[in-house]
């Protein structure tokens, strides 16, 4: 291609119309992709209270919602023949400020499991268990809620930020 | 006293740094060449001055100071030599160091070539690098700095770098520990290489900018940063498939691109600075497109600040994303000021850039160049859209919502499809003026050749249609490049000279880079073909068997042979499964699948076992086990066709960059001013 000079060209201006148009119809296309692909795709994501509330509302039914909360670590239950993980989640706030006020995802995630009069919502996942699954940990789940109101999840992913963020390690010493 | 070197060192750095600005500047308007000169020396020093930092860091890794929360949050006594070296960008503050110093690696480097001729773009060159390091090692030394320590103080346990007042230094026993995914072989070559390929954005956007600054209206400041934005190029480009591999490898969930925030934050970069490379192609040869290029230019280097921004501010939750740091809002600033200037000063000499050529044909090389580039920014916007969108419309409605890859898969699909059929003629078109009868003609026996590539998937069985399409989209892309190699060795041999060999030797010197163009963008579809491999046909199955049981998936049966309990001397709990692949009968393939859990961290990771061919990959992870009796393993299993081209492609790859960056001979041009 390096042999091939460039022709200087003399083109009217008016030639120029073809390209815009070309131009917009691709632009245009690439538009609709995303907004459409956009309203086929958002999820709700919501903390475990909205859930609860939602779905009494009858607002989730055949929806595919995202929520987040506290595992309870005593509630994982795993099925090895079966691949059933079940485990129950906790309401913490979903609100940044008010994650702040109680002292950082760490602590909130904590009070969470804590407190029994928090909501809770119950989760059955088929696969295998997540290594990060353990209590006290943030899940965040993607899936529907099932008429029984267990949460099926197809996804899970799951923070633990008290092991890596803040805290000062246990065994520490004077000298 | 290595932590007073290593910080000590990075405050000189942020002093020599800010007076390189100034002087390069004063010299500048002043035109005391000496001024210019001294700032010149300064911004050589930078990178002997981080390196003593970092090197102070990696001292205090490998010595175990615990007493330094970097430290003790990155490293324990458990983890090798070479992983405790890894951590120094395993954590916040240590990354931002290493960023810094590979940075100041870059604008070191830049002051060593002969600037002769380029004398005026010199200072601005040197204020705009400066800046930006400037505010990196400003970040290390007032906001994450990597040598505080412990205290305690009648408040409590507190860091920082000095004593402070009745405070008695902690000495930890040990630290937490490296993340355990980050225990990889993988993650000691993917971020230096994220990283190198971010910074290294800094010496084209800075000579852009000096050229913008000048009002230089020639393509001299692309010729100079050429060599190093194909590098940056390719450093990130082999940053995006190393994390893929990795991901891959360690994550165990038989994927390699998940749409995580933080993996599109380094895509985005990776597509403005794509685009970038192609509208240089035509500036250079057309002389069109100049705002554009410096509007792609611009783009790519903030977009790269923005994906710091988004990583390390706390922003998104991602498996990448380090812990929440105060230093959202400063970067936020540092973002805002730099493209708000940049374009301010764009705008200032827009009418320098503009260009008398217009685009004259649809089919002509140029226009399909800037199709493409319209779709990578079709894909950028897509991706910036997908990250923002949630924060919005939180924003606006107050309702938390999330975008998934569906959305993401959507619409990059069929616009990579549009791609890959634009790489099928690009080759065959010609600058200027090209009719689509010309193409035609040379595009007519390729197409033929193609339609193996419809034939072969609908004889083995294939019925999805996208599948069959982009199976066919990668043979013509094959093909084309082919027939014109060999169309060009012809003409060549035509004329009589030249053996076989002489002529293919000829074609390849003479086109050099329209040749290591031909290798990327064959690469590119290999990598294509990996992806349409694990997107369209990757199956899984998964079950609980007893030693001897099978588990069969399309063609294979995987046999549970054993499974191994043990420690390692590093700390960790290993679980590893014995699997024999049998395929038709016979036994092909031992794998060993496992699950080791970190003792320090108290954290599992999971382990594939993978046989790896050209034709498909069988993926093997060992789920759970009955400790007691030992005698049955749940796995899951996943069949993964052609995703071995992934990996090759990226090879490839390789070879097609470093073939491009390679010096041609060519007489270089004068500059020319505008009026």
């Amino acid at each position: 291609m390096e042999e091939l000079q460039p022709i200087e060209a003399h083109p009217r201006k008016g030639n120029q119309l073809k390209f815009i148009i070309g131009g917009v119809v691709i632009v245009a296309a690439i538009v609709y992709l995303i907004v459409s692909s956009l309203s086929a795709n958002v999820q709700y994501f919501l903390t475990v209270e909205e859930v609860l509330n939602k779905q009494s509302a009858g607002e989730l039914a055949g929806r595919n919602v995202r929520a987040s909360g506290a595992v309870l670590g005593d509630s994982i239950q795993y099925n090895m023949d079966t691949l059933e993980l079940s485990f129950t989640i906790v309401h913490v706030p979903g609100d940044n400020l008010l994650l702040e006020e109680e002292g950082g995802l760490a602590r909130a995630l904590h009070n969470a499991v804590m407190d029994p009069s928090r909501p809770r919502l119950d989760v059955i996942y088929y696969g295998p268990v997540p290594d990060l699954l353990q209590n006290e940990a943030q899940a965040i789940i993607t899936g529907e809620v099932l008429a029984s109101g267990v949460f099926e999840a197809d996804e899970i992913l799951l923070k633990c930020p008290s092991k890596y963020e803040g805290s000062v390690p246990d065994q520490i010493e004077t000298e | 006293m290595a932590a007073d070197i290593g910080f000590g060192s990075l405050l000189i750095t942020l002093v020599v740094s800010i007076y390189g600005i100034g002087a390069a500047f004063y010299g500048e308007q002043k035109k005391q060449k000496a001024w210019v000169l001294s700032a010149k020396r300064a911004m050589t020093l930078v990178f002997p001055l981080l390196t003593i930092s970092v090197g102070s860091l990696v001292y205090l890794l490998l010595t175990n100071r615990f007493e330094f929360e970097y430290v003790a949050k990155v490293s324990s006594l458990s983890m090798p030599d070479y992983l405790k070296i890894t951590a120094l960008w395993g954590g916040q503050a240590g990354s931002l160091l290493f960023w810094s110093w590979l940075l100041a690696g870059f604008t070191s480097a830049v002051t060593l070539r002969k600037w002769d001729r380029d004398q005026d773009l010199l200072p601005w060159v040197i204020v705009i690098s400066l800046a930006t390091l400037a505010f990196f090692v400003l970040l290390n030394t007032f906001f994450e700095n990597p040598f505080v320590s412990y205290w305690q103080t009648s408040e409590g346990i507190t860091t920082a770098f000095s004593r402070p007042p009745g405070g008695i230094q902690l000495f930890p026993r040990d630290g937490s520990g490296l993340n355990p995914l980050l225990r990889h072989p993988g993650m000691i070559i993917h971020p230096p290489m994220q990283y190198l390929g971010f910074v290294a954005f800094i010496i084209p956007y800075a000579f852009a900018m000096a050229s913008l600054i000048t009002r230089r209206a020639d393509d001299r400041w692309i010729q100079l940063s050429r060599r190093w934005t194909l590098w940056a190029w390719l450093f990130l480009s082999l940053g995006l498939v190393l994390g893929a591999r990795w991901a891959y490898d360690v994550l165990g969930w038989g994927g390699y691109w998940g749409w995580d925030p933080v993996e599109i934050s380094a895509l985005m970069p990776w597509l403005a600075g794509t685009a970038f490379l192609h509208t240089v192609l035509i500036q250079e040869k057309r002389g069109m497109f100049k705002q554009l290029t410096m509007v792609l230019i611009i783009l790519t280097y903030n977009l790269v600040i923005f994906g710091t921004f988004l990583t390390r501010s706390g922003l998104l939750s991602s498996v990448h994303a380090f812990s929440k740091s105060s230093i959202g809002p400063i970067f936020l600033g540092f973002i805002a000021l730099n493209l708000i200037g940049s374009l301010w000063l764009l705008n200032k000499r827009w009418s320098y850039l503009k260009s008398r050529q217009v685009l004259t044909s649809f089919f002509s090389k140029e226009s399909l160049i800037i199709i493409s580039v319209v779709l990578l920014l079709g894909i950028l916007v897509t991706s910036f859209w997908g990250v923002m969108f949630p924060k919005i419309s939180e924003l606006v409605t107050g309702q938390k919502v999330t975008v998934g890859p569906p959305f993401y898969e959507r619409v990059a699909g069929p616009i990579l499809g549009g791609m890959l059929m634009i790489m099928v003629i690009c080759p065959l078109a010609v600058w200027s003026y090209a009719s689509f009868k010309h193409l035609g003609r040379l595009l007519w026996k390729p197409f033929i050749v193609s339609l193996i590539g419809i034939a072969l998937p609908l004889y083995g069985g294939l019925t999805r249609w996208p599948a069959v399409v982009a199976f066919w989209l990668v043979a013509f892309v094959l093909a084309v490049n082919a027939f014109e190699f060999f169309r060009r060795t012809r003409v060549r041999r035509k004329k009589g000279q030249d053996s076989l060999w002489g002529s293919i030797v000829h074609v390849l010197k003479r086109n050099q880079r329209a040749f290591s163009a031909m290798i990327i963008h064959i690469a590119v579809v290999m990598m294509a073909m990996g992806i349409i491999g694990i997107e369209f046909f990757q199956i899984e199955t998964q079950g609980t068997i007893p030693v001897g049981g099978e588990l069969s998936l399309g063609s294979y049966t995987m046999v549970y042979e054993k499974l191994d309990i043990f420690d390692t001397t590093d700390g960790r709990n290993v679980a590893r499964a014995i699997v024999s692949v049998n395929k038709d009968g016979q036994t092909i393939d031992t794998l060993y699948p496992r699950r080791d859990f970190y003792y320090d961290s108290n954290q599992p990771a999971t382990i594939p076992g993978v046989r790896s061919t050209l034709v498909d990959d069988f993926y093997v992870i060992l789920v759970d086990w009955k400790v007691v009796s030992s005698e049955g393993a749940t796995f899951k299993v996943y069949h993964n066709p052609l995703v071995k081209w992934l990996w090759i492609g990226a090879w490839v790859f390789i070879i097609g960059v470093v073939a491009t960056t390679w010096p041609d001979k060519k007489s270089k041009p004068l500059p020319v001013r505008a009026r």
